[in-house]
């Protein structure tokens, strides 16, 4: 590991993109994140390295998609309502089979909905967003710390599988400060242009990025083709975290921001003699749905939490698959509960058990 | 016996698949022949558009890419900026490049990206069954213009040459016309100025190729050229609108 700072969220993950190989940026001012454009301006210059303001969301993720096609490592960074913008392009880089790494600081909404933490985009994240059959993958970091060592990962992955990968932050994670250890640069010299990417065609045959096949049969063989390699996903790259789970008999359940606050309530029953556990989801497509499977002989109810109407909820469901009760409480606009607040909610729900 | 004219080896062997008389087949062969004539068919990267000539990576053998609908320029600015070896080229139609994208275009445009844009205006949406475009003319009948387009109703072309013109990241600007041997000879000179725009780093360059569309303007490919000189060309001349030091 190397250095340790105390930054800013949207920094933080500016420069850990930047060490992890980040060759790349093109982007698009939105609150809470433009910390995150603003330093990588500054930044990438510093190293060698390239960032250009798009005139909107909409053609930054063409840029994405561009450099993308070129084998470059390339990210952008954005919040909620440009999210929404970039739906198209993220439907087509998903037909396409490039790697990208796109970051969502959620914000509330639906519509231009405020800039305090929010977590409603999980559908939007994880279901698709844009239009066709096709998934990214998703990473829910709950500290900076987290976020950082992710970003490594994100880029790796987005490679391995010619896919894009979405950091699922929020307001709060983009917003607040805390001290990060950053791993090791990664030497970009290092990193080959992909035999697939369109660069100039050179002595070798050309090569075509495309999202499309206008017959029914050729875009069914890209769709299945596209579903073999989300199976291969689903089943190397499930990601989780268990917090005092070993005894548990009270399961709770959240992602990102709200499972960081989940583990204080944790700690809150343990004092109680209540033997309670986290199950976090780091990925959150693929989902953990084995864990929750297992859990769900053993525990007595499922209590999951989040920053909305219960997105997540659906997939917890779906693992503990009717075995066990499932309750919910959420918050939205942008509020963040607070760890008594999910202990009164755990309280209530135990009582009615 | 000398040989003084051939089909260059980067362009199709076959068949193209556009309607009888539509001029794709000739901007594609004057495009195939500068990336040769230049030697730059193996640096190419073309970002080819979401309509008529989507297929137009079989037709041109070079790296390829389809855009989604509008977003080319931003696209191709993603290729250069990340690739600036590469020689990058956008070929979209007049509802790609005019209606749907003109925010990419004329951002990249203002930026003064090194790409160079082939921009096919033919007055309709040509793929999608002839729809008006924002380059149909006034009075003139499409699908969604039964009564033929009211100013009043849909507005006035827009005259995308000459508006990109007026600002500073272009280094090269021109319209021509695909109508008669003369102009497609004119076209190809204007497209070379505009690959040499890229080539020698000075900015954005864009041609525009005033076509024709017999299929949906439902007339007979020669009744469509002298339509083009006799209604077209007065509302959209030809000519050069922006040429800077060292492109000449």
């Amino acid at each position: 590991m190397g250095e340790r700072l105390l930054m800013k969220g949207a920094e933080a993950l500016a420069e850990a993109a930047i060490r992890a190989g980040a060759q790349i940026f093109f982007g698009y001012p939105i609150t809470p994140q433009n910390e995150s454009p603003e330093y990588f301006s500054r930044r990438m210059p510093e190293v060698g390295r390239t960032y250009v303001q798009a005139e909107s969301e909409v053609a930054a993720i063409n840029m994405v998609y561009g450099a993308a096609s070129t084998g470059t490592r390339v990210i952008t960074t954005s919040s909620s309502p440009g999210i929404s913008l970039m739906q198209e392009g993220f439907s087509y880089i998903g037909n396409s089979n490039v790697p990208c790494v796109i970051v969502n600081v959620m914000r509330g909404g639906p519509g231009l909905g405020n800039i305090a933490p929010a977590q409603a985009d999980y559908f939007q994240a994880t279901k698709g967003g844009g239009h066709g059959d096709y998934h990214s993958i998703v990473l829910a970091p709950h500290t900076l710390q987290e976020e950082c060592d992710l970003m490594y990962d994100a880029f790796e992955l987005a490679e391995k599988y010619r896919i894009m990968v979405v950091m699922l932050s929020d307001g709060l994670l983009g917003q607040m400060m805390e001290p990060v250890e950053f791993k090791d640069w990664v030497d970009v010299s290092k990193l080959k242009t992909p035999d697939w990417a369109i660069v100039g065609k050179g002595d070798r045959p050309r090569n075509l990025v495309s999202s499309f096949d206008l017959s029914p049969e050729g875009l069914e063989k890209m769709n299945l083709d596209l579903q073999e390699k989300y199976k291969k996903i689903q089943e190397n790259e499930v990601r989780y975290e268990l917090y005092k789970m070993d005894d548990a008999e009270y399961v709770l359940t959240g992602f990102g921001t709200v499972a960081r606050i989940m583990k204080t309530t944790v700690n809150m029953l343990r004092e109680k003699g209540i033997k309670a556990g986290l199950i976090r989801p780091i990925t959150v497509w693929p989902f953990p749905y084995k864990v929750f499977e297992d859990f769900a002989d053993k525990a007595k109810f499922f209590l999951d939490v989040e920053m909305n109407e219960g997105q997540m909820l659906e997939d917890v469901k779906l693992g503990v698959n009717g075995k066990k009760p499932v309750q919910f409480y959420g918050r939205f606009g942008g509020i963040v509960p607070t760890a008594e607040e999910i202990y009164k909610a755990f309280k209530l729900h135990m009582g009615g058990c | 016996m000398k040989l003084i004219y051939k089909a260059p080896d980067s362009f199709a062997k076959k068949q193209t698949t556009y309607c009888p008389g539509c001029p794709h087949g000739v901007a594609h062969r004057i495009v195939a022949e500068l990336l040769e004539e230049l030697d730059l068919v193996k640096k190419a990267v073309i970002v080819w558009p979401v309509g008529c000539s989507v297929f137009g990576y079989d037709f041109i053998d070079t790296d390829a890419t389809v855009a989604a609908h509008g977003r080319a320029c931003a696209m191709a600015t993603g290729i250069k900026r990340a690739h600036p070896e590469s020689f990058v080229l956008t070929y979209q139609g007049d509802g790609d490049l005019a209606s749907i994208g003109m925010t990419e275009t004329v951002h990249a445009a203002a930026r003064g990206e090194l790409i160079t844009t082939i921009f096919i205006n033919n007055g309709n949406f040509g793929m999608t069954g002839g729809q008006m475009a924002p380059t149909t003319l006034v009075g003139q009948v499409t699908t969604t213009s039964p009564y033929g387009r009211k100013p009043e109703v849909n507005g006035f072309p827009i005259h995308v040459s000459e508006m990109l013109a007026t600002l500073d990241g272009p280094a090269y600007i021109a319209r021509a016309s695909l109508d008669s041997p003369q102009h497609i000879n004119q076209a190809k000179n204007f497209i070379r100025k505009a690959f040499k725009a890229q080539i020698l780093g000075l900015g954005y360059s864009l041609v525009e190729l005033v076509s024709t569309c017999p299929t949906n303007w439902k007339m007979t490919p020669v009744e469509a050229l002298e339509r083009v000189r006799r209604e077209v060309l007065p509302v959209f001349p030809i000519g050069e609108f922006r040429v800077v030091k060292g492109v000449e």
